[in-house]
């Protein structure tokens, strides 16, 4: 584990930014339009928690947790600036969770260094749980308890003063949309009233931090996009929200910083539109494969144009559509432009998909 | 959705002042608030369930075979028997929470993930769990107690004790409960604990019969089993005993939960934490 006060240096082949410092400096600097080579583990804290000037809400130093011979999360460095929603995206498997875990000290690092809210993980951990809010991926509301009684129950574990405890529970109700039915049990909600639930239960001592892991996961669309203006309705609080997810569109649309965890490490990390522009360019266009084509070959011809392609199910992507030359658009067509995502970036980056 | 204004931290969150690695009452009355919303919806089946067992069993040992007994150490067999269910009775209240209902929260409901983000700690959540069990069966166990009362022994001062009695009992077997039910690997080897471990430890108890009548290694088995003190310190409080003899189990008791809370705190926290 690691000592307080002490941090370690990045070890090599791992700087901790482009110029090897790790303190808040001068990191400001433009995205550069370069390659996927350049990015890989960014840790330090970076243009926009230098600009605020504050501690990071979450800071991970070469954090690393083995399940047996299995690695999960391997050399992870991260900052999550506060006051900002931080979107951590990856496929399953990729370590979204059990780096949640271990902002709680749920599960115990193998090495590396973490704080929470300036207070030493795993050390001072209870210190960092008291002020910061959890919401689980797995449901695990009291079935027998009314939705009112299941936030009465968080009052008492988050050490919510008696004197306020009615008034945060009534809060609570009110921000989950359910304070016109709080003795309503909770096995008699539906599935978004429950997420919903779930979701202010950890809020109920107004967090500085929240940790939501896959907030929407098995939600229909709809309840989805409900979840979303509650998520967004925290960060005008001020608080600081760091979500796991493994929907592009949550990311894109909820995040003010994403990072993009593959494989235990986070491949790169920036503003969504920014990643976007700089990995896939501002237009993809889609081209159909018909049966029988030469999908490689078609494939072969972009790369020799400088250009990425990747196959979409049935089509196939080229990033940076507008950057088509004539001699290669003549042999192409033109397929239907969209918009590049972090899916189009995800995917550059590491040749996984994410969903 | 919206949200209220000047909630933006104006309100700080209640922090724990305590330095970090303290052992807190404050989480304890989180966990015991918890199981007092849930026992305020499920008191009747519960209770029901506490205090008709033992009473029925005291019924139909104590009048049925007490007409073949008779007297024991020249006491009235219901009499011997009622103080000795007392025993029974916390055991079974107070184990089987531990092993069953422990089980569930941690394994199908996910409970204890969402209390161990917040401020609580393993040996908390252990002890919270193991004191709520040990309230109900501490009370519960008092049952038999007044039913043999009823049926004429002698009420005494020290019979106040018996909730003291009861309660600590509890509070071990709930702690070797909840120590069980994280050592077993499938809610089905839990078979295996209940007719290997909570059978024994009733049947060798001097519950139902004085453990001389039993063969030398099972007497010296019963004087480890923890619920054959039990026995006999509520035996003490109705038909009198000396203070040495009692402080003697009752410290044969406290070394049974120092040893089963470090089991418990120790099992759990290997399941709970990775």
């Amino acid at each position: 584990m690691s000592l307080p006060g002490h941090r370690p240096s990045p070890g090599p082949g791992e700087p901790s930014g482009p110029d090897g410092s790790d303190g808040p400096s001068d990191r400001s600097q433009p995205v550069r339009a370069t390659g996927p080579d350049v990015e890989r583990a960014v840790g330090a804290p970076s243009a926009d928690g230098a600009e605020t000037g504050t501690a990071p809400a979450i800071r991970l130093r070469n954090v690393v947790k083995r399940f047996g011979s299995f690695t999960a999360v391997d050399g992870l460095n991260l900052d999550v600036p506060a006051g900002t929603v931080f979107g951590l995206l990856g496929p399953n498997g990729a370590g979204k969770s059990t780096t949640m875990k271990m902002l709680t000290a749920q599960s115990r690092a193998d090495s590396g260094e973490i704080t929470v809210l300036d207070h030493p993980v795993p050390r001072a951990s209870k210190l960092a749980r008291a002020e910061m809010g959890v919401v689980p991926q797995h449901d695990n509301l009291d079935e027998e308890l009314t939705v009112r009684e299941n936030l009465e129950v968080f009052t008492h574990l988050y050490r919510v003063p008696r004197a306020r405890r009615a008034e945060a529970v009534e809060r609570a109700l009110h921000l989950a949309h359910l304070a016109d039915r709080p003795d309503l049990r909770a096995d008699k909600l539906s599935g978004g009233m429950r997420r919903r639930l779930l979701i202010v239960r950890g809020l109920v001592h107004r967090p500085r931090l929240v940790l939501l892991d896959e907030p929407t996961v098995g939600l229909d669309p709809q309840v989805r996009q409900e979840l979303w203006g509650l998520i967004t309705a925290l960060r005008a609080e001020g608080v600081t929200v760091l979500m796991s997810t493994h929907y592009i569109e949550e990311a894109e649309r909820l995040a003010d910083v994403v990072a993009l965890m593959a494989k235990g490490r986070v491949v790169t990390r920036g503003v969504p539109a920014e990643l976007i522009a700089r990995y896939a360019g501002s237009t993809v266009e889609e081209f159909p494969l018909e049966p029988g084509s030469r999908a490689d070959e078609i494939e072969a011809r972009i790369a020799a144009a400088g250009l990425t392609a990747r196959r979409t199910g049935a089509t196939l992507s080229v990033l940076r559509a507008d950057e088509i030359p004539d001699s290669l658009r003549d042999s192409l067509g033109r397929g239907s432009a969209r918009a590049g995502n972090l899916e189009d970036v995800f995917v550059t980056l590491t040749g996984e998909r994410v969903e | 959705m919206s949200v209220d204004t000047g909630t933006a931290g104006g309100a700080a969150a209640p922090a724990a002042h305590a330095p970090p690695g303290r052992f807190e009452l404050a989480p304890i009355a989180g966990v015991l608030a918890r199981e007092w919303a849930l026992y305020r919806r499920s008191w009747k089946p519960t209770t029901f369930a506490a205090v008709v067992e033992p009473i029925l069993m005291l019924l139909a040992f104590g009048v049925g075979l007490g007409s073949l007994v008779g007297a024991i150490r020249g006491y009235d067999y219901i009499h011997f028997l009622g103080t000795g269910i007392v025993a029974t009775s916390v055991l079974f209240t107070s184990m089987f929470p531990g092993l069953i209902d422990t089980y569930v929260r941690r394994v199908f409901q996910h409970t204890y993930d969402g209390m161990l983000a917040a401020p609580v700690d393993v040996r908390e959540l252990v002890t919270g769990e193991a004191s709520w069990i040990a309230c109900k069966s501490g009370v519960y166990g008092c049952a038999p107690l007044l039913v043999a009362i009823g049926f004429g022994l002698p009420a005494s001062w020290a019979m106040l004790l018996v909730p003291v009695i009861t309660f600590v009992t509890g509070f071990g077997f709930a702690l070797t409960g909840i120590w069980m039910s994280a050592a077993v690997p499938s809610i089905k080897t839990m078979d295996y604990i209940i007719s290997g471990v909570i059978t024994p430890l009733f049947l060798i108890a001097g519950t139902f019969f004085p453990i001389e009548t039993l063969p030398p290694w099972a007497q010296v088995a019963a004087k480890i089993n923890p619920l054959y003190h039990c026995v006999e310190l509520v035996r003490g409080t109705a038909f009198g005993t000396d203070v040495a003899t009692a402080a003697g189990h009752f410290a044969a008791l406290a070394a049974f939960i120092v040893v089963v809370w470090c089991l418990a705190v120790f099992q759990m926290r290997r399941k709970l934490i990775d």
